[in-house]
């Protein structure tokens, strides 16, 4: 029974009118940092919810260190961390008020776990005497993590952790990540940013309501199999259409400032995006071969699911 | 446990609007009930039934109305003319002297005078009363001086239209009833709903937490801030407007706690069926707050309601409390009277708490 820290089973669930979560099978082990990745309105919030207790699926069985979400979830209860999506701490009390308020409803106190959470508390204890609503956002963030370690949980569920909070404060927010999973802590993490994929251990790529993949970053990637060239021109518009027309094409899509090209055959001729681009009455064309991403991985991949495309949910 | 109350009155104290309703409005309440009942006379019209027509019945007169509180308004001749005199809405009392009242006097040294007030304005018929026979008295202890037996002029009061003088201090028992429920009903199903609107309760719900911890955590300040708030009203009512507590101070205070629990209780109902604060506050105005108003007998009696509304109002807590109150302060009465009233309020507290601990939510949705 116990394979797992968190296992997910057949997990379906719908709301009134839309499907979330559809058929969801996932186990991960204890002490990984597991990753979901995926965009606003995938089923990362609903499937949190699932395992933190706060809903029940309609069909399938959900288990948390052991314990079942439905029959168990008071022991659940007692074990897990949880940060929900948006900032859920009182803000009319100050840093310090909050963390001693959360250590009391688990019966503990600053001091007992003072240790797990010194790395990330140390920022912000200077503010210590400061209102929660007058932080940064990414001091938010460290205090909603240092309340909902406070207990020394044992399983600990992060909800798009890094939404809203600026690049410096999401790196550092990792490295904190990566210390708590060294200290033998299970870690899930929901994030909508393909580049922090690349800092979990295994993760799990989710679009409305399916899981597309789940393995590490790394065989992700491999598993991508394809050439990619970044292809760049005077006219960005109408790139898109113009790439689309050459022959085998897989998929065109935009990366960032530049568009990603992939061909069907092994054997395309990268000089052949030029000559059409040119017939095309394109200028300053660039073309560049590229290394995959996890994003890359995740658009393909999101092409390929287009066949059951329902609609999800985040909320 | 411990904590959640430490944290509860933090946000209690910190919020100056929670602050204001807390502590402001009972005060302004009271002072705004309690000052909207005039308690000064002016030029109060009055008519003279003068029976005796002598020397003494016409020094009286003259004397009442040389005082500028009264003004003269109508001359009756006989005591029929009293009713219609009334009705028409123009005079507020009329004073009567029996036929031979100064030959009375002066023989048996003992007389009758009789001032009937229209109660309908029951304080002010109570003031003009108590003017009315301090001149007379005034005048009596005059003539004294004079005679040696000691004369007697016996004042009968008549007060018609309202003889139990109901609405005298009715504004005591009815604002507490209002501001408890409140205070008590309104203030907790919002921070309740306040919970679920930003996104606490969800992290409260993933904690070992139970139900009944949250709802008494929630619940307690209340009850002492209301509690306190309680004592502040009759303090108010006891100094500023004189209001009189008959019966026992610690059984009223007690009663006043279950009355306390009972509203808390339904606070916490209506926040397990709303998810924002907004809601949690407009069913607080709708369900608790205008009943309470209209059909607790506050404003309105019971008795000139019609019998549907009447019904209604039997569930409604704040009646069987505002009974309460009454009995206690004003009759002087002990739990041997209003046992029944307090079962009652004792019956729909357990039937609250029951039912919000049963709909609290363990989840989400």
């Amino acid at each position: 029974m116990n394979k797992g820290a968190v296992i997910l089973q057949d997990i379906t669930k719908s709301y009134k009118t839309v499907k979330a979560l559809t058929e969801i099978n996932v186990s991960i082990e204890k002490g990984e940092l597991f990753g979901f990745i995926g965009p606003d309105g995938a089923g990362k919030t609903t499937l949190f919810r699932i395992l933190t207790t706060l809903l029940n699926p309609d069909t399938g069985t959900a288990t948390v260190a052991g314990f079942n979400t439905i029959t168990d979830y008071k022991a659940i209860r007692k074990i897990v961390g949880y940060m929900p999506g948006r900032f859920s701490l009182y803000q009319d009390l100050t840093v310090e008020e909050n963390l001693k308020f959360f250590a009391s409803i688990y019966k503990s106190t600053i001091e007992e776990n003072y240790h797990l959470i010194s790395d990330i508390y140390r920022h912000i204890e200077p503010f210590k005497h400061r209102k929660a609503a007058q932080l940064s956002g990414g001091m938010k963030q460290k205090l909603a993590l240092s309340c909902a370690l406070i207990h020394k949980p044992e399983v600990l569920f992060l909800d798009e952790p890094t939404t809203g909070v600026d690049a410096v404060s999401r790196m550092e927010f990792w490295e904190m990540l990566k210390k708590l999973r060294s200290q033998g802590i299970t870690i899930l993490v929901s994030t909508p940013y393909m580049d922090e994929a690349a800092l979990c251990d295994r993760v799990a790529l989710m679009q409305n309501g399916h899981l597309m993949a789940i393995d590490t970053p790394d065989a992700i990637i491999k598993a991508f199999g394809l050439t990619i060239y970044a292809v760049k021109s005077n006219k960005m518009f109408q790139l898109l259409t113009d790439l689309q027309s050459i022959q085998e094409t897989e998929a065109v899509y935009r990366f960032g400032d530049v568009v990603h090209y992939l061909n069907k055959s092994s054997s395309f001729d990268p000089a052949k995006i030029s000559q059409h681009l040119i017939k095309a009455a394109h200028t300053e064309i660039i073309v560049k071969q590229t290394v995959p991403t996890i994003e890359d991985s995740f658009m393909l991949n999101m092409r390929k699911s287009d066949s059951f495309n329902t609609q999800g949910n985040d909320n | 446990m411990k904590g959640f109350i430490i944290k509860e009155f933090l946000h209690i104290f910190r919020d100056l609007r929670t602050m204001l309703i807390l502590f402001g409005m009972p005060v302004a309440q009271v002072l705004l009930f309690g000052f909207a009942i005039t308690n000064e006379i002016n030029h109060a019209n009055i008519a003279i039934l003068d029976q005796a027509k002598d020397e003494i019945s016409m020094k009286i007169t003259e004397k009442i109305l040389s005082s500028g509180y009264f003004d003269l308004k109508a001359v009756l001749y006989h005591p029929n003319e009293i009713e219609p005199a009334f009705s028409k809405g123009e005079i507020k009392e009329v004073i009567v002297f029996e036929p031979g009242f100064g030959q009375r006097l002066e023989k048996e040294g003992k007389a009758n005078l009789q001032i009937i007030t229209d109660a309908s304005d029951p304080n002010t018929a109570n003031l003009l009363f108590n003017y009315t026979s301090g001149i007379v008295r005034d005048y009596s202890r005059e003539m004294m001086e004079n005679k040696k037996p000691p004369l007697q002029i016996s004042i009968e009061s008549t007060m018609i239209y309202n003889p139990e003088l109901k609405g005298v201090f009715m504004f005591v028992p009815g604002t507490i009833t209002i501001l408890l429920m409140l205070v008590s009903a309104m203030m907790t199903s919002i921070s309740i709903a306040r919970e679920k609107e930003l996104g606490t309760m969800e992290v409260l719900l993933v904690s070992p937490l139970k139900p009944i911890q949250i709802i008494v955590g929630k619940v307690l300040p209340y009850i002492l801030l209301s509690f306190i708030n309680a004592i502040v009203i009759l303090t108010l009512a006891f100094t500023v407007f004189g209001m009189p507590i008959n019966g026992s101070i610690l059984f009223l205070l007690l009663e006043s706690i279950l009355f306390i629990v009972m509203a808390l209780s339904m606070g916490i109902f209506i926040s397990t069926v709303s998810q924002t604060q907004q809601q949690a506050m407009l069913l607080s105005m709708f369900v608790l707050m205008l009943p309470t108003i209209l059909l607790s007998g506050f404003i309105f009696p019971v008795e000139n309601m019609p019998l549907p509304l009447q019904i209604l109002s039997n569930i409604m807590p704040s009646k069987w409390f505002i009974i309460i109150v009454k009995s206690i302060m004003i009759k002087g009465l002990g739990i041997a009277y209003v046992w029944k009233e307090t079962l009652v309020l004792f019956g729909m507290t357990v039937f609250f708490i029951v039912l919000s601990v049963k709909k609290f939510n363990i989840r989400l949705g």
